[in-house]
């Protein structure tokens, strides 16, 4: 299954990558950790996991406005996400992804996408690739 | 119905990179913020205040980050003025800070040198003549305990900027009309009554926790607060502090830190209340009624069991001339047991050398230290593990940032544990 979603360009640009799905703001200063990549903040949907190289999407961020500067040291270390989707962006991500340069869009429909799913990111343009079931594993 | 943000031609053309890629950056954070916020416009700013400025927040990557901005043209065409950074310049070997932490701090102040940027290293730019902002001024100011007197004390507009959009605003010289730019969002939506004494500045920090995290990021009207409040100076003396511009520095410093307030109002008092009357307060406002600072004070005094105190704090937001003054007074004939920092700018600094307070701090065994503050430093590698303070702000985030248990009261009760290294037995 495939479709098109389009949203607002933030930060333009092309990337892909699979799908890494909060249902939770994400907030970056102390809740990444900017060398590994890796959600730390406890009780987080995605602690533990690692956003490096993952299209991350989440309904906006939170926190410190620090935390443009940990996605921009996320990003120097090489452990930044391929690019960023939001339902509702907010100043922080923002400007984390013009200063380190990582495709970002919002008002996307954030609830269609799942866990896994292949992105596609080309402008304002969002194709959701979803391996069918019993298909191959990723 | 989303608005369209209009640029001007001008401002198309830096966008589009025709004046550098440093100023293009720029202009893209600067009017993205717009196309989020639903501006339709930008509109230029008198003043710029830069937070993100210590080492500690900014890693190599950032210093790195800003190196290549500047080495793209970014240079910042209004007055701009710096946060406080990691340590104090002119002593930090003295003090005991490690090279490893000095030496890539102080190349990050290199790099704000080299785009324009005054070295102020302090979060009140508005104690410094020269950038005290006028009413109905547009600022882009990070720190979020200056942008708050400044809303609110002094009746300019500014947002509550991060450290790369107010620099981004700096290089272009503009920042998108939305949020406390606009008129309309300036009006109160939560009053307030205070049934309690206001005795001390560690009293207005209590408030500040009570209201901040009662309103979040609303925009409280105090309804009889100035009772609690001397008058403010005439504008030419503000600069000095004075026992209401000290209250009220601790107020909004707290209001901003415990919730995200970037706008008050005081009945009678502050300058859009004064102008407004009952109109700057929305139809449709809350209401808010503080019985009781002791739950806020006993939060804030967050180690009751810890006597022995490592350092002993004034000075948060940095320490006004009359704050400088009244340590002076106190510490007079005294000598000190533990460690004390008054915190404050090298501007103050060198106006308290002037005035003879630094020295009488000083002779006493206290620093007046500039530069820097106890949230910013690297406190433990000073082995730093106990503090008191009587500011509000520094209470909520010395323990998380820095790693200390704290003490928090008045300013006597500071004073006094640093001339016998204890906190004192509570007398009220």
């Amino acid at each position: 299954m495939e479709w098109t979603m389009h949203g607002r360009i933030i930060k333009g640009g092309q990337a892909t990558g699979e799908a890494l799905v909060s249902p939770e703001p994400v907030g970056f200063l102390g809740g990444v950790d900017s060398e590994t990549g890796i959600v730390i903040e406890p009780g987080h949907p995605l602690e533990g996991r690692s956003v490096a190289g993952k299209v991350l999407v989440f309904p906006h961020g939170k926190g410190s406005t620090v935390g443009s500067y940990t996605i921009l040291r996320l990003a120097r270390h090489g452990v930044a996400p391929a690019a960023m989707l939001n339902a509702e962006s907010e100043a922080i991500v923002a400007v984390g992804a013009i200063i380190a340069d990582i495709p970002m869009l919002d008002n996307v429909a954030i609830a269609q996408i799942q866990d896994g799913d292949f992105i596609e990111i080309d402008g304002d343009s969002v194709l959701v690739r979803r391996p069918e079931p019993p298909a191959k594993t990723s | 119905m989303a608005k369209t943000l209009h640029l001007s031609s001008e401002e198309e053309e830096v966008l589009a990179g025709t004046e550098g890629p440093g100023r293009q950056r720029a202009m893209e954070i600067v009017a993205t913020l717009g196309r989020i916020y639903g501006a339709e416009r930008l509109l230029p700013i008198v003043h710029a205040h830069i937070a993100g400025v210590s080492y500690k927040n900014l890693g190599d990557a950032g210093i790195s980050f800003l190196q290549e901005w500047a080495a793209e043209g970014a240079q910042v065409v209004v007055p701009t003025t710096l946060n406080p950074m990691g340590l104090e310049e002119a002593r930090w070997q003295e003090i005991g800070f490690a090279p490893e932490f000095a030496l890539p701090q102080l190349k990050a102040i290199d790099v704000f040198r080299q785009m324009g940027i005054r070295p102020t290293m302090s979060c009140t730019p508005y104690l410094f003549s020269e950038y005290l902002p006028r009413v109905g001024a547009h600022l882009a100011w990070a720190e979020s305990s200056a942008v708050v007197f400044a809303n609110s004390v002094l009746g300019s507009y500014s947002n509550r900027e991060g450290g790369p959009s107010a620099l981004a605003a700096a290089i272009v010289g503009r920042t998108a009309a939305y949020g406390l730019h606009i008129e309309s969002a300036r009006r109160a939506n939560w009053v307030i009554d205070v049934a309690v004494p206001l005795r001390s500045i560690a009293d207005f920090g209590a408030l500040g926790y009570v209201v901040g995290k009662t309103v979040g990021n609303g925009v409280p009207y105090f309804r009889d607060l100035a009772r609690w409040l001397l008058p403010l100076p005439p504008r030419e003396q503000l600069v000095d502090g004075s026992p209401a511009v000290d209250r009220l520095k601790t107020l909004g410093a707290a209001l901003a830190a415990y919730g995200a307030v970037a706008l008050y109002h005081i009945a009678d008092y502050t300058p859009e209340a004064i102008s407004s009357g009952k109109e700057i307060i929305a139809p449709d406002a809350r209401h808010l009624r503080v019985d009781s600072l002791s739950p806020a004070l006993a939060a804030m005094d967050a180690d009751p069991d810890v006597t022995a105190i490592d350092l002993v704090t004034i000075g948060c937001p940095h320490a006004s001339l009359h704050e400088l003054a009244l340590v002076a007074d106190f510490l007079q004939g005294k000598r000190l047991r533990t460690k004390l920092w008054v915190t404050t700018g090298r501007i103050t600094r060198q106006r308290g050398l002037e005035a003879g307070y630094v020295q009488q701090i000083e002779v006493s065994g206290g620093m007046v230290v500039a530069d820097t503050c106890a949230v910013v430093a690297p406190l433990r590698s000073l082995h730093i593990h106990t503090m008191a303070t009587n500011a509000g702000k520094m209470a909520c985030y010395a323990p998380a940032h820095s790693g200390v248990k704290m003490r928090f009261g008045t300013m006597e009760q500071c004073l006094q544990a640093a001339v016998t290294g204890f906190w004192p037995v509570s007398d009220g």
